[in-house]
């Protein structure tokens, strides 16, 4: 049977734990190891021992609350057993209504961004002017600069807030471009079989 | 399914509920953009009401297919405008290879989309916290260290009465205007000429100020007429003389 929480100790890690512990209960979005050290007054390796202790006592099976490295962060959750009870009280953000139009939108700019709405239009064949709209009110993806030149139009990059929707740790755990999807060289292939089926 | 079969095909686009002749309809009157139009699932309504017959019906599908190109060329117009001319230069062979690419590369992305929706939907029992983020703290202005003779000092400065305030331009007395006109008007009697900063060089700053005040006031009233050579030059003050310009007016006629 896991020790229940004890964390009163004369360990200086286990006091800088409880402090780490206190900063991730106070905010609202996901704290890196540089944000806990510089809060913290400690230094980055110490912060990530503090870290291990608390990933260690706050994990799924063990705790309601649990801590989670994400969206280049670390943050407390909710525990996925608890998941029906938090579904009476509350909406998980962008639960609801992502259109077919709105993921694929996303996918592009999480893979190709920052890119612009001509840009977006010209990967998916149909203008992106409303999925584009609907992602940025749902705080999933954001305005980045402008393309170059006079009147450029405005660029958007995906949020922490869509890495912590899809639990990635960063952007760079989306997987591979090349593992998903047929190459143009298969497709070519694909247009001619039916091509010749069609003229045998 | 004849001809008027293909324009009441049904369809159920994300853009576009009902038949497929108020869709071209909406289009032509520019209610509906083409770019919003979604010609794969018209494609594909057509195709599922063509295999449900054992027939192929060639004249439906000659309609179908000026219409469905129709609406293509217009919805590739509006989609890229500028491309018209980079896209006419291809060959056959670049123009297929181009197709494939892009083709390819929209494949990917719908892939990426699809497992985006898998991941949303796996990730569907994680609850968190959103919201603004607390403020953050506002800096502490903190003052340099202080001397508190500096501060004595300062005090001291503030505690000195203050200096009187002059008043002896108020006591000031201007001659008369009148004074200067008289003076003038009889120096004119003598001399036909005078010059200004010789007559009054010798008065103070304030009198030259009303004397030159009198010179204006004869001026004005035509018995003087005043020459200066240049800005800051000596003023020449000349006695208005109408016998001898009556003179001059006749010797040049």
């Amino acid at each position: 049977m896991d020790r229940p929480l004890r964390l009163i100790s004369t360990n200086p890690v286990d006091q800088l734990a409880r402090v780490v512990e206190a900063l991730l209960v106070v905010a609202t979005a996901p704290l890196s190891v540089d944000d806990l050290a510089q809060a913290a007054d400690d230094d980055a390796d110490r912060i990530e021992t503090a870290l291990g202790l608390l990933s260690e006592r706050y994990r799924e099976g063990r705790s309601g609350i649990v801590l989670e490295r994400v969206a280049g962060g670390y943050a407390f959750r909710a525990a996925r057993e608890a998941s029906t009870a938090c579904a009476r009280l509350f909406e998980r953000p962008v639960e609801r209504g992502l259109s077919q139009a709105a993921l694929e939108t996303l996918a592009i700019i999480a893979y190709l961004g920052p890119c612009s709405r001509p840009e977006i239009a010209k990967i998916r064949g149909v203008a992106a002017d409303s999925a584009v709209a609907g992602l940025v009110e749902r705080g999933l993806i954001a305005e980045a600069g402008r393309d170059e030149g006079a009147g450029g139009a405005v660029r958007y990059r995906t949020t922490a807030l869509f890495e912590r929707v899809f639990g990635l740790e960063s952007a760079a755990a989306l997987p591979r471009l090349e593992e998903i999807g047929e190459t143009a060289v298969e497709i070519r292939e694909r247009l001619h079989s039916v091509a010749v089926g069609k003229t045998a | 399914m004849g001809v008027t079969a293909v324009r009441e095909l049904e369809l159920d686009l994300d853009a576009f509920e009902g038949p497929f002749d108020l869709l071209l309809t909406l289009v032509l009157k520019e209610e509906l953009e083409p770019s919003e139009v979604d010609v794969a699932g018209i494609v594909v309504a057509f195709v599922e009401r063509l295999s449900a017959r054992d027939e192929l019906d060639l004249e439906a599908c000659g309609e179908f297919l000026v219409l469905i190109a129709a609406l293509l060329e217009l919805k590739a117009r509006s989609l890229f405008p500028d491309e018209e001319a980079e896209l006419s230069e291809l060959e056959p062979e670049e123009a297929a290879e181009e197709l494939a690419r892009r083709l390819a590369e929209y494949r990917r992305m719908k892939e990426a989309a699809g497992w985006l929706a898998e991941r949303l939907a796996a990730e569907r029992d994680r609850y968190f916290r959103v919201g603004p983020a607390p403020l953050a703290p506002r800096p502490e202005r903190r003052l340099a260290p202080q001397d508190p003779e500096r501060l004595a000092a300062a005090l001291r400065a503030l505690a000195q009465p203050a200096p009187e305030v002059a008043l002896t331009h108020m006591g000031l007395r201007f001659p008369p205007v009148s004074q200067f006109l008289s003076r003038f008007r009889a120096l004119l009697a003598r001399r036909r000429r005078f010059d200004f900063d010789a007559e009054v060089g010798d008065l103070p700053r304030v009198e030259q100020a009303v004397a030159f005040l009198a010179l204006l006031e004869l001026r004005k009233s035509d018995e003087i007429q005043l020459e200066q050579a240049a800005p800051f030059a000596p003023i020449r003050v000349l006695r208005h003389d109408d016998e001898r310009e009556a003179s001059w007016i006749v010797r040049s006629a």
